[in-house]
């Protein structure tokens, strides 16, 4: 390989290089308008879903932390999601990838409902 | 809200320490509940003389029987409510043995476990073993139903019972039914019977004679005591519209922890005490959740119920027993915390 040859090649690897930068670049800075999937928690405590509506964007995670003295669990009632038992303490986490309105309530003691929004 | 929590409960022990859950406590339940409704009691009338009547000198004569219920058993439960359950069901199995004559057999309204696990339920057949009475009836509470559809439960005590562990049975003369309210609950509802049980109810109650005694047990109460806190169940009209025609209907429920009566028309209603933990009145805390009582005050808040059929009377009389008596006190002093004599025909 001659010293120009060399040279070519590095300036097209150069290129090549910025033109992936500036593809790949594109979606990140669309990505970055909008504020990253937040996490959120509803807290169960004396028989009530805390927050009772909670809104999250696409992606989010919430989680369920049982604080009573009895069992509970946060059933979809469409059959999205399902917990297991919690136990005093106990924690379940969901993580909704579709918008929509979710709403749930605990099987045991079914009067405890709360919902989901997802945007 | 620890601070909220302790202000209901100072206020829950102040009504127990004014002569426990007593005539005036009692009474104070049927000014809430009774709303458009007939009551009728005997919360005045010394408790002891009916227990004492019932065991003594007419009891065991023809088809006279006593059977015992016991509810809310919640063996696995170790909160401070009660850190030691296994304990106060055999104190609870400890009075039943010591009753003067052993009971025909037992009850339990449901919620045997905390969470319905093998282990738990074992504990207490291993505890109910020791009972006198042999014959155990159950029904599930939902506790006993947590995560799989109750085929644990089922497998234990549900052998030859239909859909999820209704039965009916006989005995001298009074029909049994056991129902099951704690499964498919729906959202933002209470206790549900169901379609398919509610058919299988009236077809077992059709052709019997309207003078057969009947007794209902389930574990979430059949009447609505506190809807907020889904104390009741949906269907339950159904169900009582059909044992409406016969003369004498007992309604006995657990699942509240606390005794509540009712009498009307021809049906009784009682729930009892649970053997584990004691839960706030309605209304009168945040929520239903186990209410902490000084470990020296907790026997006086659990306990049994004593139900005893006299034909000779044609009366059935329901004596509860908190489980801080002692057995040589029954018969004079039972202190029990109410009593309902209903005519059975």
């Amino acid at each position: 390989m001659t010293r120009k040859n060399v040279w070519v090649a590095s300036l097209a690897t150069l290129v090549v290089i910025a033109m992936l930068l500036l593809f790949a670049g594109s979606p990140r800075v669309t990505a970055n308008d909008q504020p990253p999937a937040a996490n959120a928690a509803v807290k169960i405590d004396n028989f009530v879903f805390a927050p009772q509506t909670i809104t999250v964007p696409v992606g989010a995670t919430v989680t369920w932390t049982n604080s009573d003295d009895i069992p509970h669990t946060a059933v979809s009632t469409d059959g999205v999601f399902k917990s297991k038992v919690m136990d005093t303490d106990e924690k379940f986490s969901y993580t909704f990838t579709k918008a929509g309105t979710y709403s749930y309530y605990c099987s045991i003691h079914p009067k405890m409902t709360g919902k989901v929004v997802v945007k | 809200m620890p601070g909220k929590k302790q202000d209901f409960i100072d206020q829950q022990l102040q009504d127990l320490n004014n002569d426990g859950v007593d005539r005036r406590g009692f009474l104070k339940c049927m000014a809430w509940a009774g709303t458009g409704l007939a009551w009728t009691m005997s919360g005045g009338i010394p408790v002891s003389r009916a227990f004492a009547k019932s065991h003594g000198k007419d009891a065991g004569k023809g088809g006279d029987f006593s059977f015992v219920q016991i509810s809310d058993s919640h063996i696995g439960f170790n909160k401070p409510a009660n850190p030691d359950v296994t304990a106060t069901l055999q104190t609870a199995i400890n009075k039943i043995n010591a009753m003067p004559h052993t009971p025909d057999f037992i009850i339990h309204t449901g919620d045997l476990s905390q969470l319905s696990k093998p282990s738990e339920f074992d504990t207490l057949d291993q505890a109910l073993k020791g009972a006198s009475a042999k014959q155990i009836y159950f029904v599930p509470g939902e506790h006993d139903m947590l995560s799989d559809n109750g085929e644990q439960y089922l497998e234990r005590h549900g052998k030859g019972t239909k859909g999820t562990g209704y039965y009916s049975f006989d005995h001298k003369g009074v029909h049994f039914v056991g129902l099951v309210n704690v499964a498919n609950l729906k959202a933002g509802g209470m206790g549900s019977l169901g379609h398919e049980q509610l058919e299988w109810l009236e077809g077992d109650l059709k052709g019997r004679s309207a003078s057969t005694p009947i007794v209902l047990f389930a574990h979430i109460p059949l009447w609505t005591i506190h809807p907020d806190w889904g104390w009741g169940t949906d269907d339950s009209e159904q169900a009582l519209a059909y044992v409406k025609r016969f003369g004498s209907v007992t309604v006995l429920n657990g699942h509240i922890h606390q005794i509540m009566q009712k009498v009307e028309g021809k049906v009784s209603f009682h729930t009892a005490m649970s053997t584990a933990f004691p839960q706030p009145a309605p209304g009168t805390a945040p929520s239903a959740g186990p209410m902490k009582v000084p470990a020296d005050q907790l026997q006086r808040v659990l306990g049994i119920t004593d139900v005893n059929y006299v034909v000779s009377g044609r009366s059935l009389a329901i004596v509860d027993s908190p489980l801080g008596d002692s057995a040589s006190s029954a018969s004079g002093n039972v202190g029990a915390l109410g009593l309902v004599d209903s005519p059975l025909g």
